[in-house]
């Protein structure tokens, strides 16, 4: 065998080269390989953000793994005795002792703590801008629905999995925590004690259930976790990415990179700088000090009970929603709690989970997408984006009011009454402010398109009126308008935007680059004034219907503009 | 033929080659494509992908000004991250070695406290400068493609041969004729499913078994104790103000819901005094005890304003008026917090006549019914 590969042409005959064909002899691996690295991905800063959320989720796995090394997860009660002297002889329990213990005893232990429990935040914030992102694009129209679908299960995890992270250090601030949680069980209409003896083993708050937030934490939803990221990026990948329209990109290409050595440099880059953020949020910036809160007392709280910044929206609805008990024969009762806390998120995601269908249906359009729109070009999708964003606004400061009410010196009940007229009456109020947006961004748009670019020059006509010199953007007719249409691409609005300046020579205390080799290079792709200054001997067509300068480009016929 | 493979029906031993994979292959001869460059190469198998490499910017020319400026950078970038990466080391195994100790002491060292930013300002510098290392490198040192690669649409023949073996082995299997396996496959597919998730009902408990939600510890002749597990007397505490309680049995004062304020009420707010109907008598002289969990979400209503005569639960901002019987008055609560009768032993400590008249803590489906 190595006898004949070795006379073979194009036999390896570097070290590497035969290491690759012994690997390649074993598993044929090679095709595969190939189409991985040939692999295009498109260029946008906003198809960085899921990566991002990728990544915040492998730290996630890696700072979690560490914890668990020091982490117990115990309710039994046992009198502290380590090195934090405030709190050293006083009654808590296993988990929160532990918590200290890897806080103050263990080198690092802090350290680690807290960037799990920054990267845990920026998690859900990169999902949550992620989602806005492909909303607002439309990236989840067929064939994406789908994948649109396993995103949305994937954020609902997310916040499953960070409360119960946030609740396994069984201090006073996660305690109070899971007492409203408690409280939202015991809330569910029929079933509600039924369910609460189910989570907790009993009353609240037993002996069972930091063991088992801490099994779902560490286990059950971070397994789901990887299995959905998995099959989120596997199709990703075979329907492959979307891409803004553009120059040459169609609904049947993809322009961008190579995943090899561009795309996997970039990423790897970004990797390693989400990484970083979270290391010196972790070490720079405290978070959740628990022994400031000392140990869960079921008598005591603390002021300023806030949750994690993606439950607070929901601690925000419980405190707008009005007193309404619902009665029922025969002494039943609807607590009030139930719509809050499980009806308005229940119906929140399901509006989000089936947003693609509902959209689909409404639309009539049923026809595949690779290409993005921008926001501008559907204004009733991105109004009723913007409208959800403002109702979970108003949501999310409610959620903290009492704050709100003592650092601006505002009365709670003011606070809380601003809150619930708010969240009725801001979010129509920005879906017609959004749509008004959206409609003047188009028709400017166009403007631009049909008239030219303003290029601030003024010029004077020969009876008097002043009129500002346009440079038409493509083709114009016999009228002076543009003949391009739009092609859902940004349209350039100033002159540098098409190459009306000199590129800068490179360098910023001294030129780095020859000048004169910048200029022939200019000159060579018609960019920049001396390109157009050169050509203006050769040509005298900058309007054909005029016979006039470049220059002269977008003045319009008529004096009519 | 190698005399070491002569089993019947085993022909092709390691001496025959292989079948060749076709496709490419059969286009391009070895010979072919060692005669081809590299780069050649490159686009070549980039062709096979449906990736059309359009534009190539090479990137700075080597030896050039700008190349080394931006080899330069690079360099620096990633020599700093390892400087940081280094300084990380240092702070983390030397304090307590060389370095102060690091960990947490009452009176507070300088390096204790330094010590978990400086793990955090040297790990995040040092990674976020490995990130921007290779940012830099790909943006001013690799060439910039423009690279276009084709997207398929479904095959209307692997849709047609896939969907031909699929039905076939099924047809095959005979399934749509025995009804009977169908049937009993069915039967047996409900039976399991149903039997693998039943162990899931050890997690099921009677709620109602020891009518836990409706009961608390208190009962009659219980005293009242604080905290620390002292009795309270009639005048220990001024008018207007409050003290949490507990019952005095084993444990009463880690019990979720036995917590009690004991307020004492200013004489004016005994004169605009309303109690709930039914629970007149449920106070000692000047003295009131209510429950301390909220009947909204649970948290234990801790903010005693007694200008107003109102409590304040921090979690959901409900308030409840002493005066009118621990009435809500403002935000989401919908019911009274539940009143304890009390009264004074006969050593002229408060004691409780008996449990609570309603279940305290937040509301339920049958709350009403317990």
């Amino acid at each position: 065998m190595a006898a004949r590969t070795a006379t073979a042409p194009g036999a390896p005959t570097t070290r590497l080269g035969k290491a690759g064909l012994e690997i390649d002899d074993r598993l044929v691996v090679a095709g595969p390989l190939r189409r991985t690295l040939n692999k295009v991905f498109p260029d946008h800063w906003s198809f960085l953000l899921g990566e991002i959320a990728l990544y915040c989720f492998i730290i996630l796995l890696l700072s979690g793994t560490y914890l668990t090394f020091f982490y117990q997860a115990s309710m039994t009660e046992v009198t502290y005795d380590g090195s934090y002297d405030p709190l050293r002889g006083i009654d808590m329990s296993i988990a929160y002792a532990s918590t200290l213990d890897l806080s103050f005893d263990v080198r690092g232990g802090l350290f680690m703590r807290q960037l799990h429990h920054w990267a845990a935040l920026m998690f859900v914030a990169a999902i949550v801008v992620h989602l806005l992102r492909i909303f607002f694009t439309g990236a989840f129209r067929r064939p994406r629905e789908s994948n649109w679908l396993i995103g949305v299960v994937i954020l609902i995890l997310a916040l499953l999995e960070g409360f119960s992270g946030y609740s396994l250090p069984d201090d006073l601030l996660s305690g109070t925590g899971l007492r409203i949680m408690s409280a939202i069980i015991l809330a569910i209409p029929v079933v509600g004690t039924w369910v609460h003896w189910a989570v907790f083993g009993g009353d609240y708050i037993g002996e069972l259930i930091i063991g088992r937030l801490y099994i779902a934490h560490v286990l059950l939803i971070p397994a789901i976790l990887l299995a959905l990221i998995a099959v989120h990026l596997l199709i990703l990948v075979k329907q492959k990415h979307t891409q803004f329209p553009g120059p040459g990109r169609t609904e049947h290409n993809v322009v961008g990179n190579r995943l090899f050595p561009t795309f996997a440099g970039k990423a790897t880059g970004l990797l390693f700088v989400v990484f970083g953020a979270c290391a010196a949020l972790g070490g720079l910036v405290q978070i959740n000090p628990v022994w400031l809160w000392g140990p869960y007392n079921p008598a005591q709280v603390s002021a300023a009970s806030q949750p994690d910044w993606y439950i607070m929206w929901l601690d925000g609805s419980s405190r707008l929603f009005p007193a309404w008990d619902i009665n029922l024969p025969g002494d039943y009762t609807i607590p009030a709690l139930f719509w809050p806390t499980a009806v308005l998120p229940g119906i929140v995601f399901t509006l989000l989970l089936f947003y693609p269908m509902i959209e689909r249906k409404l639309t009539g359009d049923t026809a595949s997408h690779h290409l993005l729109q921008r926001p501008r070009d559907v204004p009733v999708r991105t109004s009723l984006g913007m409208m959800s964003i403002a109702f979970y606004v108003v949501l999310l400061i409610s959620g903290g009011n009492d704050v709100v009410a003592d650092k601006f010196d505002i009365s709670l009940n003011a606070m809380t009454w601003a809150g619930r007229i708010g969240m009725v009456l801001l979010p129509p109020i920005v879906y017609v402010i959004t749509y008004r947006i959206c409609l003047g961004l188009q028709q400017h748009d166009r403007e631009v398109l049909e008239h030219g670019i303003e290029t601030g020059v003024i010029r004077r006509l020969p009876h008097g009126e002043f009129i500002e010199v346009h440079q038409p953007i493509g083709p114009v007719d016999a009228h002076g308008h543009g003949q391009l249409a739009y092609g859902g691409a940004p349209v350039p609005k100033k002159m540098n935007q098409v190459g009306a300046a000199r590129r800068a020579v490179r360098g910023f205390f001294s030129p780095v680059e020859e000048p004169t080799a910048v200029e022939i290079e200019q000159r060579a792709e018609g960019r920049g004034l001396s390109a157009g200054e050169s050509e203006r001997e050769l040509t005298s067509s900058g309007r054909p219907s005029e016979g006039g300068r470049p220059s002269d480009g977008g003045r319009p016929q008529d004096p009519r503009d | 033929m190698s005399t070491r493979d002569t089993r019947p029906g085993s022909t092709g031993g390691d001496e025959t080659p292989g079948p060749l994979h076709g496709g490419p292959d059969d286009d391009y001869t070895p010979e072919q494509l060692a005669a081809m460059r590299r780069e050649e190469l490159d686009l070549l198998g980039a062709r096979y992908d449906g990736v059309e490499i359009l534009h190539v910017d090479p990137g700075p020319e080597p030896g050039s000004a700008m190349e080394r400026r931006a080899v330069r950078q690079v360099g620096l970038t990633f020599t700093l991250a390892g400087v940081s990466a280094f300084l990380f080391l240092v702070v983390y195994v030397g304090s307590g070695w060389f370095l102060p100790e690091w960990s947490w002491t009452e009176e507070g060292t300088v390096w204790s406290a330094l010590f978990t930013p400086m793990l955090g300002l040297f790990m995040g510098l040092s990674l976020v400068l490995v990130g921007a290392g290779l940012v830099l490198y790909t943006k001013k040192l690799l060439p910039h493609e423009t690279a276009v690669q084709d997207k398929h649409d479904g095959s209307h023949f692997d849709r047609v041969t896939t969907g031909a073996t699929l039905v076939g082995g099924y047809h095959n299997s005979g399934l749509p004729r025995r009804k009977l396996i169908t049937r009993s496959l069915g039967f047996m597919g409900a039976g399991v499913g149903v039997m693998l998730l039943a162990p899931l009902g050890g997690l099921i408990n009677n709620p109602s078994r020891g009518n836990t939600l409706g009961q608390t510890a208190w009962a009659e002749g219980v005293r009242l104790l604080r905290d620390d597990g002292s009795p309270v007397r009639p005048g220990d505490q001024e008018p207007g103000s409050l003290e949490t309680v507990f019952p005095a049995v084993p444990g009463g004062n880690r019990m979720t819901d036995a917590p009690t304020m004991l307020i004492r009420l200013r004489p004016e707010q005994i004169e605009s005094l309303r109690p709930r109907e039914g629970s007149e008598d449920y106070g000692y002289g000047d003295y009131v005890a209510y429950s301390k969990i909220c009947t909204h979400a649970g948290c234990p209503v801790s903010l005693y304003e007694q200008e107003t005569s109102r409590i304040l639960c921090p979690c959901h901002q409900s308030m409840f008026d002493v005066t009118q019987g621990a009435k809500p008055v403002f935000g989401p609560a919908t019911r009274s917090l539940p009143q304890l009768p009390i009264t004074v032993d006969d050593e002229g400590f408060f004691v409780a006549r008996s449990d609570y008249p309603e279940a305290v803590g937040p509301t339920y489906w049958n709350r009403e019914r317990i």
